[in-house]
């Protein structure tokens, strides 16, 4: 049986402790206010860096036109999201089930975690047409099959010896086993997979946008606003940006904790 | 007809001779302890009645069936030393599970499961979380989990190991109550001499290396009209807990 | 080492059926793929789209553009494209890497740091960074540092190292935070000091939080540094080979599956290029986890 790297699902800060909040806050005004001044008083060129004010300023005039470029790579994200989770649960039980699938789905899928899956972006638009998003959302699906298929490969594999035993002693199916113990064992993981992969998907919904295809995302309006030299537009659409993947962390974090919220594990 | 028979059992792992001529019977309602230092394959003899191992010879019957018709039949429940509770399960669906997974229907399995719970006097804890109960709280779910079936033989493997001496005792005392009312055979692995004493009626002690019977000693399982606690008080208590020692001193020189 | 072998076998196997898969897909599906309404739901199969495996690997060893003076294998050109990335992503990978374990020390010496800039570090992870993959672009020339002017290049690895940073940094501290508590009191009992303890038990320790992080940090820097090269249009490296063959893909698809290809084999290597590193490490790995 193929080990899984240890935690090539990504790098798993783990639920965050609540403590005192000032720090955070603290240093995140600190150092917005250090920027702003640095960029005034030493008059930081526009293209290096601008000013948070200015970008605030652009993020208020180009609101209206933020919205939807975000509604767009998000869909894209979302899509993708939920393509790429499916694929990966179910590609995961399929390895689980037989022998033979998981040691040869592991190796690609091993593979697909070193490889810059982005670069698929012009192949599939070359398949599916440069007018539809399609080529984008199956570049999100596949970048975000990778964590979940090694999050629930895990979460499978990791049975206690003791619920293995007690299904034996049970007489349960291979079915059965799989479904009162192996699969719900697995929903933590699973979770934490989906945790994980939720900003991926955004990221990769941008990233994907550079390869070309339709002007109407997050990624081409950063594009071409710096090709205008326009540079706290494009400033105001990575703030949109970030605050997309901060949306989508955000919403993964909490279908986590509600559905493992009953659980010690 | 005996719950349990074995005759001439041998089980090897490798080079390792875990178990060698065995010869065990366990009549029906009888309390039968294992008692031996570690590796004496006591567990491993457990396992093979359970259908968990396979004999490497000899001849297995459990309720006169082999084991693994008997394993499929649903004839013994078991307990293991960890409680193996499924935490995303309520209490009571995990005493359900062994009757979910033979496809008994929702209400009978229910009502089976509440009555089981009430005979471990858990029933205010049926919509409980298990992480929300303690170590033998949780052990005791899993002794009902294991008579949700009404088996004839209920197999423990060290089942109260984990817990404190305090704890210890109220479990043995409900374990002699739920075995007496259910009437059902158990056959009980544990490492401490005073438990196997008080709670069977017979102790059998194992040496290692190979894994065999040395000595067979009668235990003081209280009947219907003596408490436990006197029976932990009295002589005969302390020379059996005596002779177990002496024998298991014997089988490991 | 029957495991071992078995396992490289299973790959193999793995990929051979991938090569068949889409070889089967060509022969039976449609040329224009199958399309419901509007939406074409299986790709288009013609030799445009995806050609056969077998053009593609010749494709490498045929000269770049035909009947140029410069008879320069597509293979040969891919492959210093490919060099050239590496290059850049494993210096981005270094600089990156360097900066957050920096960041992770400090972190874990001084608790209000970790506390401030902890959670900026951990949802940096999360937001799109390589947004800004542009805008770096934009010092290309304009810029000029004690009389080196800024080139291109300069700006694709600050971009790859500023992705491999962030993984490094909280694989790091998580590192360093790993000793039991009974370990670090141990140390206390000895009278070590911070650095003592650091060097003999918090460095060894953080080694399996590192590896994985590392090896994510390279999976980025990789991503970073392709995408990086399309956005500031830096020549030489595979990001621009792979725009390039794009943009002359319908009159020679195969082309463009040879950039990619070396695009995933460039991140096989750098993924390899950790696994070394692994290796070297290999006596911290042990009971951590």
């Amino acid at each position: 049986m193929t080990r899984a790297v240890p935690g090539a699902a990504g790098v798993d800060a783990g639920p965050r402790r609540s403590g005192s909040g000032w720090p955070p806050v603290a240093f995140g005004v600190g150092l917005l206010a250090l920027w702003e001044l640095v960029v005034r008083l030493a008059g930081v060129p526009e293209f290096l860096l601008p000013a948070p004010s200015a970008i605030a300023e652009q993020v208020g005039a180009q609101f209206s036109v933020i919205l939807p470029t975000t509604a767009v790579t998000g869909g894209n994200a979302l899509v993708g999201l939920v393509a790429g989770f499916v694929l990966g649960v179910a590609l995961a039980l399929l390895a689980a089930g037989a022998r033979v699938v998981g040691e040869l789905v592991t190796p690609v899928v091993l593979a697909a975690s070193a490889v810059p899956i982005v670069a698929l972006a012009p192949v599939f638009t070359t398949m599916f047409g440069s007018t539809t998003e399609i080529p984008r959302r199956l570049v999100v699906t596949v970048v975000v099959t990778v964590p979940v298929f090694v999050a629930t490969a895990r979460g499978l594999r990791q049975v206690r010896p003791v619920h293995d035993e007690l299904m034996t002693a049970l007489a349960a199916t291979p079915w059965q086993h799989a479904r009162f113990v192996r699969l719900p064992g697995a929903v933590p993981h699973i979770m934490t997979g989906l945790r994980l992969a939720a900003p991926a998907a955004v990221i990769a919904s941008i990233v994907a946008e550079y390869f070309g295809g339709p002007q109407n995302g997050l990624g081409s309006r950063i594009t071409s606003a710096a090709a205008n030299t326009a540079y706290a537009r494009a400033w105001a659409f990575v703030a949109a940006s970030i605050a997309l993947g901060l949306l989508f962390h955000f919403a993964g974090l909490l279908v986590e904790r509600l559905v493992t919220r009953s659980r010690t594990t | 007809m005996t719950t349990v028979h074995l005759d001439e059992v041998q089980k090897r792992f490798g080079d390792v001779h875990a178990l060698d001529g065995i010869d065990l019977e366990v009549a029906e309602g009888e309390f039968v302890s294992l008692i031996g230092p570690s590796g004496c394959g006591k567990s491993t003899l457990l396992r093979v009645v359970a259908d968990l191992e396979q004999p490497t010879s000899g001849g297995v019957l459990v309720g006169g069936k082999s084991p693994h018709q008997a394993r499929v039949d649903q004839d013994y429940g078991i307990a293991f030393q960890q409680a193996g509770l499924l935490e995303w399960r309520s209490v009571v669906e995990n005493v359900e599970l062994p009757l979910h997974v033979h496809g008994v229907d929702k209400a009978t399995r229910r009502s089976r499961a509440i009555e089981l719970l009430e005979l471990v006097g858990l029933a205010d804890f049926a919509q409980s979380r298990p992480s929300e109960l303690s170590g033998g709280m949780q052990q005791r779910v899993a002794i009902a989990r294991a008579l949700a079936p009404s088996p004839r033989l209920l197999l423990m493997d060290e089942p109260f190991g984990a817990l404190d001496e305090m704890t210890r005792e109220r479990m043995q005392a409900e374990l002699l109550r739920i075995a007496r009312e259910t009437a059902a055979a158990v056959l009980f692995v544990t490492h401490s001499i005073p438990e196997a004493v008080v709670l069977s009626d017979r102790v059998v002690v194992m040496s290692p290396r190979p894994g065999r019977i040395t000595d067979v000693v009668t235990g003081e399982r209280p009947g219907v009209d003596r408490d436990v606690d006197d029976v932990r008080e009295s002589s005969a208590f302390f020379s059996a807990i005596t002779a177990v020692r002496e024998a298991l001193r014997k089988g490991h020189p | 080492m029957v495991g071992r072998a078995r396992g490289v076998g299973a790959a193999v196997v793995s990929f051979v059926l991938l090569v068949v898969l889409w070889e089967l897909a060509k022969l039976l599906l449609p040329d224009e793929g199958v399309l419901v309404g509007d939406t074409r739901v299986l790709p288009r199969t013609d030799e445009a789209a995806m050609p056969h495996v077998w053009t593609v690997f010749g494709r490498l060893f045929e000269p770049e553009v035909a009947g140029a003076a410069d008879p320069r294998t597509v293979g040969a050109a891919v492959a210093s494209g490919a060099l050239f990335t590496l290059g850049l992503a494993l210096g981005g990978l270094v600089l990156g890497g360097v900066l957050g374990m920096l960041l992770a020390l400090a972190m874990q010496r001084f608790g209000l740091l970790e506390r401030a800039a902890l959670p900026y570090v951990v949802a940096s992870q999360t937001v799109p960074l390589i947004a800004i993959a542009p805008l770096v672009a934009g010092w290309g020339g304009k810029i000029a540092i004690m009389g080196w002017s800024w080139q291109p290049w300069a700006s694709v690895m600050v971009i790859a190292s500023y992705l491999a940073f962030f993984p490094v940094a909280v694989g790091m501290l998580r590192g360093l935070n790993a000793p039991a508590k009974a370990d670090v009191e141990l140390f206390r009992t000895l009278a070590a000091g911070w650095w003592t303890t650091l060097v003999r038990l918090r460095l060894p320790a953080s080694v399996p939080f590192l590896i994985p992080a590392a090896r994510l940090a390279a999976a980025a820097a990789v991503v970073g540094a392709i995408v990086a090269e399309i956005s500031t249009g830096t020549r030489g490296g595979i990001g621009r080979l792979i725009i390039e063959y794009q943009q002359s893909a319908t009159g020679d698809p195969s082309r463009l599956y040879t950039a990619i290809l070396g695009a995933a084999v460039l991140g096989l290597v750098a993924a390899g290029a950790v696994g070394l590193l692994d290796v070297g490490l290999r006596r911290y790995r042990g009971s951590v986890r």
